[in-house]
């Protein structure tokens, strides 16, 4: 179930929580201790045919990850955390947007973050200096996060009740779109210094996202970025998209990316 | 590269179900792939030759059903083929239009003694 993209035997993956108290150079593995899903056989005899049977498997091939993602679900729905999943390519501005995000919104949301990049902490570093409690996963040589690592990461950060919890997937635009992590939303981030039919090449991402943010939008003046044609491109791939034009360093449509967040955060019922 | 994830993710489930049959060959497996389920062919071949090494997948006979994908226009309720997410409906030229078939990925059968 765990990522085992590449070839190299060495590619595991790594949970970080981050705590003051612990060096940063201590990396520990979370212990296994969940039960598997299994599933069950139908078997059909063919008396003519020998030894030979057919089989009838009737299974999809990331059953395993769907049914970890429901049981993440579950977890996130006792207990009211609104589970995001951000989704990108490298460099356009995931951490940057979390970072003002939980500096703007502070004392009025709950938050928790799970940092997912191939190898080191500086993410989980940088969301760490906003306060917030967060998990770094190095998925080694893995190019996407699964249900099963969040499940992990979710024993040791321990997210509140009532909380926003931040996924930040591994800056990719391919892999991440087939492994659902049991999310509620999956925001696609697409920034201005990147093409604008990033969603017509990469439309599997576009497709399975509820909101894209354009980013970096202060930078329109100095390149060819066509806003229009992008946003008009990602409602081809996906028209149920929803698109929100944000800048991070101007502050700009971040008011608008914040009411949006606050819509989707369920009020916790009276007991 | 997820395709690797995802050979390792058929080898479990063809080896879970062989062993609970009692098998110890599995001679063919059938798998039903749609052409918009995310899985790059060529990938997947590369990633397949690797992964079935030492496995009880090592020289099982494949068999895969190619689903043609479709989509359904929510305007004028037409159904067509569709290769990009981005094809507008063939009648009406509109982009509103929900995929109906082609994302399958999923072990159809196995042929096991």
């Amino acid at each position: 179930m765990c990522a085992t993209c590449g070839c190299g035997s060495d590619g595991k993956t790594t949970f970080y929580l981050v705590d003051k108290d612990q060096p940063h150079t201590h990396d520990h593995s979370h212990p296994h201790d969940h039960v598997h899903p299994h599933g069950h056989t139908h078997t059909h005899d063919h008396p003519q045919a020998s030894e030979k049977k057919i089989i009838d498997v009737e299974q999809d091939v990331l059953h395993q990850n769907n049914l970890l993602a429901e049981r993440n679900r579950g977890y996130f729905d006792a207990k009211n955390i609104l589970a995001l999943n951000l989704v990108s390519s490298p460099g356009s501005g995931k951490t940057s947007l979390l970072e003002r995000t939980l500096k703007d919104l502070k004392g009025e949301l709950e938050f928790a973050v799970i940092e997912g990049d191939q190898q080191t902490n500086n993410d989980a570093d940088r969301i760490f200096a906003t306060g917030t409690k967060v998990t770094q996963i190095n998925t080694g040589k893995g190019c996407h996060l699964d249900a099963h690592m969040i499940l992990h990461a979710m024993q040791g950060l321990k997210p509140k009740d009532n909380s926003v919890l931040f996924i930040e997937n591994v800056g990719n635009l391919v892999c991440p779109a087939m492994f659902d992590l049991g999310e509620k939303e999956r925001v696609v981030i697409m920034s201005v210094t990147e093409g604008d039919d990033k969603p017509l090449k990469y439309p599997d991402m576009f497709h399975s996202s509820t909101l894209c943010i354009i980013n970096k939008t202060d930078l329109l003046p100095y390149v060819p970025f066509d806003i229009e044609k992008a946003k008009t491109n990602a409602k081809k791939v996906n028209h149920h998209l929803e698109i929100i034009e944000v800048s991070c360093t101007t502050g700009e449509g971040l008011p608008q990316w914040y009411n949006w967040l606050k819509s989707k955060v369920l009020q916790p019922e009276a007991v | 590269m997820h395709e690797l994830s995802i050979v390792m993710g058929i080898i479990k489930i063809a080896e879970d179900h062989a062993k609970a049959a009692d098998a110890t060959v599995i001679d063919e497996i059938e798998l039903d792939i749609g052409t918009m389920s995310g899985i790059d062919m060529d990938s997947m071949e590369f990633a397949w030759t690797q992964a079935i090494k030492g496995t009880m997948l090592n020289g099982t006979a494949r068999k895969i059903n190619s689903i043609t994908a479709k989509a359904k226009c929510l305007d004028c309720d037409t159904e067509f083929e569709i290769k990009n997410y981005y094809d507008a409906c063939p009648v009406c030229g509109e982009h509103l239009i929900d995929i109906v078939q082609g994302k399958e990925l999923k072990v159809r059968s196995l042929l096991v003694s």
